[in-house]
């Protein structure tokens, strides 16, 4: 099926020795122009691309600190080059952290430091050629944006940081990728990545509702754009029909259910994932994320809620209110915006969710710490939160619970290969390959604790998961959502006499 | 007055100029470029002192380091720690009288200069001998260390093999500071030791060497993770919001 070897699963990752060039031929589908342009974009490769993307450089690093001090501060250490998942599943010299920066620092020296403009070959600056924009396009879109290098760098070099304004200077003359930018496009029109429009949105909504009330009896309410609503809930969209993403949204149902508060989602910001990040666009990503402040405004609502997505989770706590507040006009007694998992943990320290951890008895779990969450932001009022909080929640549901190896979590995780805008078909082998160091670390505890299930809460995750545990001997059902194992446990207890009576109480709530 | 020490009083001049001009030149600029976006890297403290602490950490035990790679760290760690010893043993060239101190750490900062060869020499082997290290090093990389290397031999070789007329030395020093130039002991080990430290501080401002003060405005370790709690925006992004608000107003 496959027109490349599947790495072979050692006992714990392997530094491979380097391959140079082996992954060059890895390149996404260029975008079309229909997809460059309403994101504001050149439609194609415009002539005079090199003095541009120099031009575009010279402005980013002039706007981002990060990248100013990043593109001087490496002293080729090489604490980072064994640290990508990319490299180790590879072995492309071009995938180890340092060097991929290089890609773009050597032409940032060719053109804006003194010793790349006068003393070229020994400083290893370049002129911009095709070669090298073959080479952006072909490693920057080998990088997740994970960030794993940036905790072992001695300066914190954020390899993404760097695949971010590579992405956004190679839009900024028209060589865009196809499956970002036809998916931000997407949400600009209709709502979300999936294309879904309102009417989709509320039969699937209705569905659900007819799913969990034949399943338990008691009438969960799955609400669209109802105003008035204490809770806006924004939620990746693979959540309203893909497994196991599905079972998770229908485990935020019954909690709010439980809780008792009125909540609703959002036809118009019917998203919770930002693509805008992923290609490095301020602006692009500032407009997504405004959806989110308009509709909360609209509906009225007091809280806003974010469900289960990695990346989206790192947009919502770490640069919405940066980019869509100041959100003054929200119930200030909470933060904003919330996690789910943020606001299960709370009801269940407060003890006002009962569950029977035995309806998750057929299943021995373990979690996979998103990149995003993990190292990108943060969960609670605590350092750390983001790792204590889900464990605690599949702690409360789960009688079988083991943590992967200390190498392969929390700041230390590895990530699932498919995030940063990669998750496409047509970059099927850098996925694969890039998924090898967690596939070892869960083989590890699949054969000493009989684990039989990860669970993890990222919508990217979940979706790469499925497609590539096959291709390494597991099963793509193995992998679960957090709020799935939240849903299978929870006994609800509101409601249950009286179908239909809990739109009352909720309001009261 | 030699002509030699017509040349290296200029040298030490010019060299010290573009030090502090290079460096000052690129601070600000690190200063004045703003960061727009919360991206502190986990474990991320939530409080300005617990960012002053792990700064803290950073620079002087290289703890991300530590956690990367073993090998660079115990090389990095050594030969940066006796760099350090070595620089403040030199201040007694400068002044008149000497701190106490200063003379206090004589005899490690003497010592210090093996170890400060063996770390570069450490760093060095891991260069040529692990492919991926070899793979991202550019020639400058090589001689930065080859400088380094060179620096540490001939000052070694004057304290502990031929030693150098160190109070000619001091007055020369001196005499660069107070303006009033004395002449320069011609001692070779000398003179090439000099040669290649005003090298060094010429290079220091257009090199890798940036990550000194880079280290200190690494927004992954510099910001307090607390952008629920605080609103974090660039100048140029509230002009762009405000921008958008005349458009609204007008349209
Ligand atoms: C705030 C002060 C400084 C800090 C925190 C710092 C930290 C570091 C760290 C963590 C490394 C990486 C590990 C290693 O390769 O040693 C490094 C490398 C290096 N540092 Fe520094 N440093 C500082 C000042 C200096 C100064 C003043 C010099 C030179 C005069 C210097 C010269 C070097 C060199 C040459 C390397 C590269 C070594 C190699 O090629 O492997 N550093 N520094
Ligand atoms: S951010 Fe992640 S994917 Fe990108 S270079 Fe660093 S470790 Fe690799
Ligand atoms: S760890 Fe940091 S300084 Fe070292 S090579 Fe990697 S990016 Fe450069």
């Amino acid at each position: 099926m496959a027109d490349f070897d599947i790495p072979e699963l050692k006992e714990y990752p392997i530094i491979p020795h380097i391959q140079p060039g082996v992954m060059a031929h890895s390149k996404p589908f260029v975008a079309k122009p229909e997809f460059q342009e309403p994101l504001g974009y050149p439609g194609e490769l415009v002539d005079n691309w090199q003095e541009k993307a120099i031009e575009k450089l010279g402005e980013l690093k002039g706007k981002y600190r990060s990248l100013q001090v990043f593109l001087d501060a490496c002293v080729k250490c090489g604490a980072c080059t064994d640290k990508c998942h990319y490299y180790l599943g590879t072995a492309d010299p071009k995938n180890m952290p340092v060097a991929r920066q290089d890609l773009l620092r050597k032409v940032y020296r060719r053109y804006y430091t003194f010793a790349g403009k006068y003393f070229p070959k020994l400083v290893g600056a370049v002129d911009l050629t095709r070669e090298v924009l073959d080479d952006w396009y072909a490693y920057y879109h080998q990088c997740s944006q994970c960030r794993r290098c940036s905790v072992y760098c001695p300066y914190g070099i954020d390899t993404a940081e760097i695949s971010m304004a590579a992405r956004e200077i190679m839009d900024s003359i028209g060589l865009g990728q196809k499956y970002c930018n036809e998916i931000i496009g997407k949400v600009f029109k209709i709502g979300n990545n999936l294309g879904l429009p309102e009417p989709a949105l509320a039969d699937t909504l209705e569905g659900l509702e007819e799913e969990v009330y034949e399943d338990t009896g008691v009438k969960v309410r799955y609400p669209l754009d109802e105003e008035g609503a204490e809770i806006l809930l924004v939620t990746p969209s693979a959540d309203f029909f893909a497994e196991p993403h599905v079972d998770g949204l229908i485990g935020y149902g019954k909690v709010f259910h439980e809780a008792g508060v009125s909540w609703t989602l959002s036809s118009y910001a019917s998203e919770a994932a930002n693509f805008g990040m992923f290609i490095g666009s301020y602006e692009n990503m500032r407009r997504v994320a405004l959806r989110i402040r308009e509709a909360a405004i609209k509906l009225g609502v007091k809280r806003i809620v974010f469900g289960e997505c990695g990346h989206a989770w790192r947009v919502a706590y770490s640069f919405l209110n940066t980019l869509a507040g100041p959100f003054d006009f929200l119930d200030p007694n909470y933060p904003v915006p919330q996690h789910i998992c943020e606001f299960t943990y709370d009801l269940i320290k407060q003890g006002r969710l009962k569950f029977d951890k035995s309806e998750n008895d057929h299943m021995v779990l373990t979690f996979h710490d998103s990149c995003n969450v993990a190292r990108a932001s943060r969960m609670g009022d605590f350092p750390g939160g983001q790792f204590v909080i889900p464990r605690e929640i599949i702690k409360a549901t789960c009688n079988h619970f083991y943590d992967m190896d200390d190498w392969g979590i929390k700041e230390a995780t590895f990530c699932c290969g498919g995030g940063g805008g990669l998750l496409t078909d047509d970059l099927m082998e850098v996925r694969i390959k890039g998924a090898l160091p967690r596939m070892e670390a869960l083989k590890d505890v699949v054969e000493n604790y009989g684990v039989t299930h990860m669970a993890a809460i990222c919508a990217i995750c979940k979706s790469q998961f499925t497609k590539v545990l096959p291709y390494y001997g597991f099963t793509m059902d193995q992998i679960v959502s957090v709020h799935q194992l939240v849903s299978n446990a929870i006994i609800l207890t509101r409601g249950t006499e009286e179908p239909g009576g809990e739109a009352e109480t909720a309001d009261a709530a | 007055m030699t002509f030699l020490t017509v040349v290296y009083a200029l040298l030490f001049y010019v060299a010290t100029g573009v030090l502090l001009f290079g460096l000052g030149y690129k601070i600000r600029q690190y200063w004045k470029t703003p960061q727009p976006l919360k991206i502190p890297t986990t474990p991320a403290p939530v409080t300005r002192s617990g960012v002053v602490i792990r700064m803290l950490k950073e620079v002087t035990v290289f703890a991300s380091l530590f956690k990367g790679n073993k090998w660079t760290w115990l090389f990095g760690w050594t030969f940066h720690a006796a760099l350090l010893l070595v620089l403040l043993r030199h201040l007694r060239y400068f002044q008149e009288p000497v701190w106490g101190w200063v003379r206090f750490i004589q005899p490690f900062g003497k010592y210090a200069a093996f170890a400060m060869l063996a770390g570069l020499a450490g760093l060095w082997a891991r260069r040529f001998l692990v492919d991926r290290v070899r793979y991202i090093s550019a020639p400058s990389d090589h001689l930065m260390l080859a400088l380094l290397l060179g620096i540490g031999i001939s000052g070694a070789s004057m304290t502990f093999v031929a030693h150098a007329d160190i109070v000619s030395l001091k007055a020369f020093f001196l005499g660069l500071i107070r303006f009033d130039w004395q002449p320069i002991p011609s001692d070779p080990l000398l003179l090439i030791h000099l040669l290649l430290v005003a090298t060094l501080m010429i290079v220091f401002p257009y090199s890798k060497l940036l990550h000194a003060p880079g280290v200190f405005f690494s927004p992954t370790r510099n910001q307090v993770d607390n952008p629920r709690e605080q609103r974090h925006v660039a100048p140029w992004a509230e002009e762009l919001e405000r921008k958008e608000r005349r458009q609204a107003a007008a349209g």
